[in-house]
């Protein structure tokens, strides 16, 4: 039989096979994964955040608010936002000023800060608290010479300040030091040969480039030093009225059964948080590629 | 504006960057450091520019001694590879940088550095651009802007790194010519750091060649490519074929077969002989004197065509013809340099007598 010499000119085109995506896991596996997750966040992230907030509103809105009217949570709330004023920009200078040198100079004993600065993260924060009380206790190194001139660091603002410090002070410089690495010198030497001086060049270079992450940096540092607790508790003392930060104002009322004023006072500070959260997500989601920490994750 | 660079040094550590580095820099022209990574040419621009100390050794502009001046005081422009733009500032700012920052009794007027920044953008062919973040700019762009914030204020020297390394291939050559003309229409210094021998012979006036820390060579693009002082630049600086062969009583000796070349070569022992492949005459099979070659493979390249060809002991030489030339695989040659180099196992090159256009014969 003579072959038709008819094709047709567009012939049917296979259809596509149902391709496994190339990850390979199945649907059921994704969702299984998907939910185990959610449910793991639920159960320890948001049902203690809401129960904070109802456990504080139990007793009604009108309790919750009196409770803040007390002298002691009061003094505990402008307690934690002096020591979170002193620490915050202390540590800002600190971390700009080691970021800085580390990233920009080299020198001996580079490495011994780099170490260093990452000791607060390592260190158990009683521990922390514990070294001040040996430097400035009244048995401490510096004890009898501070009791000598009458001046009192633990048990008051200045330990807390100090111990609030050193747990805080990885925030900044962690965030910075990376992407000063990455950013390199260049910027600062093609001004340093355009004729700036050194504060220009900080001010007009250095600082524009690193500004989100040291938002960044700051807000995270912030949010420690309000929440810290082990080692501010080692120092306060707990003095009411005195030397109790909002943390510890928490666990006292707490301990009393004060339950609707304890979490009154922890609903403060899981706002915070949340606020620092929404702050963070801001941040990383509009200045993402300014951001060291975006990098790293 | 002259630079004289004396005995330098540089060590990284233990590392030796550079040493014993002298060079005379000659006012207006056009200087390109040639060399592989790793050869310190980059290290000699930032010393020269003052963003790094010498170990040892001295510079001077003019002739003052500028190895103990700031980078501020030295008054350099410096154009760096990845351009170091500031990005949160619009170009026009980033060109008017370097007024802005000038003490208040030295600063132009606000009007007066808008009309040089706007002069500059002209300058560098990007008019409209003033008001665009780096961001917003290709590679030949920020290039340009980079170039323009240099010549703002007015340094006594123009100093990049590596210009064009960061750029596409077609990009590269239009930036190439327009910085010939830009050097030629200021007349500034200019020296400029590259690790692309095209780049450096197309566009310098003179060329240093450094390798691990010393100058290999000075000279013109034509001394560099047609009498490369060393086996290093011979290797380098385009193609080139090496053949063993041993120097005995003033004549080459490849193969035990002596060629028959039109000088005199002076000493005596184990040379390599360095031939380009546009220099060689091709002759019948088994001409007396000459390299006995078989032809490998042929391939376009370029406006000729090039041979592969190999020797009795299987060595590659290759060699450029006309592309019309009939040649196939598996032809029998002979070949006679026209134009070589012989350097000893030292690396000294070997002179040749009687002296008469080393190197050069009549096509045999």
């Amino acid at each position: 039989m003579a072959t038709d010499q008819t094709f047709p000119l567009d012939p049917p085109r296979p259809r596509a096979l149902p391709v496994p995506p190339p990850i390979g896991e199945t649907v059921v596996a994704r969702w299984t994964l998907v939910a185990i997750a959610g449910l793991f966040l639920a159960l320890v992230l948001v049902l203690p955040i809401a129960g904070v907030f109802t456990e504080g509103l139990r007793k009604g809105i009108w309790a919750y608010f009196k409770s803040f009217g007390d002298p002691d949570a009061l003094a505990s709330i402008q307690l934690t936002l002096l020591v979170a004023v002193i620490s915050v920009p202390a540590n800002l200078v600190f971390g700009v000023a080691a970021s800085w040198a580390i990233t920009k100079f080299d020198f001996p004993g580079k490495s011994l800060l780099i170490t260093l600065i990452d000791l607060p993260f390592s260190v158990s924060p009683v521990v922390s608290g514990l070294v001040f009380v040996l430097l400035f206790g009244a048995q401490g190194l510096f004890g009898p010479f501070l009791a000598a001139h009458g001046l009192k660091v633990i048990f008051a603002v200045p330990g807390l300040v100090l111990a609030t410090i050193f747990v805080t002070f990885p925030f900044v410089a962690r965030e910075l030091i990376p992407l000063m690495e990455a950013q390199g010198a260049a910027d600062e030497e093609a001004a340093l040969t355009l004729g700036a001086s050194g504060w220009t060049i900080f001010r007009r270079v250095t600082l524009p480039n690193i500004k989100w992450g040291l938002l960044y940096g700051v807000l995270l540092c912030n949010a420690r030093a309000m929440g810290e607790f082990g080692a501010v508790s080692v120092v306060s003392g707990h003095i009411r009225g005195l030397t109790n930060t909002m943390p510890l104002q928490v666990e006292i009322l707490y301990n009393e059964y004060d339950f609707v004023g304890a979490f009154a006072m922890a609903s403060i500070l899981a706002g915070l948080a949340l606020i620092t959260l929404v702050l963070k997500t801001f941040l990383e989601w509009r200045f993402g590629d300014e951001l060291a920490a975006n990098r790293r994750h | 504006m002259e630079i004289r660079i004396r005995d330098l040094a540089k060590d990284f550590g233990d590392f030796p960057a550079l040493f014993g580095v002298d060079l005379d820099i000659r006012s207006g022209e056009l200087l390109a450091l040639l060399g592989p990574s790793g050869s310190g040419k980059t290290t000699l621009l930032r010393i020269l520019a003052g963003l790094e100390a010498p170990t040892w050794g001295r510079v001077f502009f003019g002739d003052e001694d500028a190895s103990a001046t700031s980078v501020r005081e030295r008054r350099v422009g410096f154009v760096f590879q990845h351009y170091a733009l500031f990005r949160h500032m619009t170009v026009a700012d980033n060109i008017a940088f370097g007024l802005t920052v000038r003490p208040k009794a030295e600063r132009p007027s606000r009007a007066e550095i808008a009309r040089r920044v706007q002069e500059l953008l002209d300058l560098v062919q990007l008019p409209d651009l003033a008001r665009r973040y780096p961001s917003q700019l290709s590679g030949g762009q920020r290039q340009r802007v980079a170039l323009a914030r240099a010549l703002a204020v007015e340094p006594r020297v123009l100093f990049l790194d590596e210009p064009f390394g960061a750029l596409d291939a077609q990009v590269r050559k239009d930036l190439r010519k327009w910085l010939r003309e830009i050097h030629d229409r200021t007349g500034y210094t200019t020296v400029f750091v590259t690790h692309d021998q095209d780049e450096a012979l197309e566009l310098a006036d003179r060329v240093v060649v450094l390798n691990k820390g010393r100058i290999e060579q000075i000279g013109t693009p034509d001394e560099i490519y047609d009498a490369p002082a060393s086996p290093f630049v011979f290797d380098f600086i385009g193609d080139a074929s090496r053949i063993p062969v041993t120097v005995e009583h003033g004549g080459v000796v490849v193969d035990g077969r002596r060629l028959a070349l039109p000088v005199e070569v002076l000493g005596q022992g184990a040379a390599t002989l360095y031939v380009r492949p546009q220099h060689w005459t091709i002759g019948a099979p088994d001409a007396p004197g000459a390299l006995a070659a078989t032809v490998a493979g042929t391939r376009r390249h370029g406006v000729s065509r090039r041979l592969d060809t190999t020797l009795g002991d299987g060595r590659a030489v290759e060699i450029d013809v006309p592309p019309e030339t009939r040649v196939a695989a598996g032809d029998r040659l002979s070949l006679l340099p026209t134009r070589w180099r012989l350097f000893f196992a030292d690396g000294a090159a070997a002179a040749v007598a009687p002296v008469r256009d080393p190197g050069r014969v009549a096509a045999s």
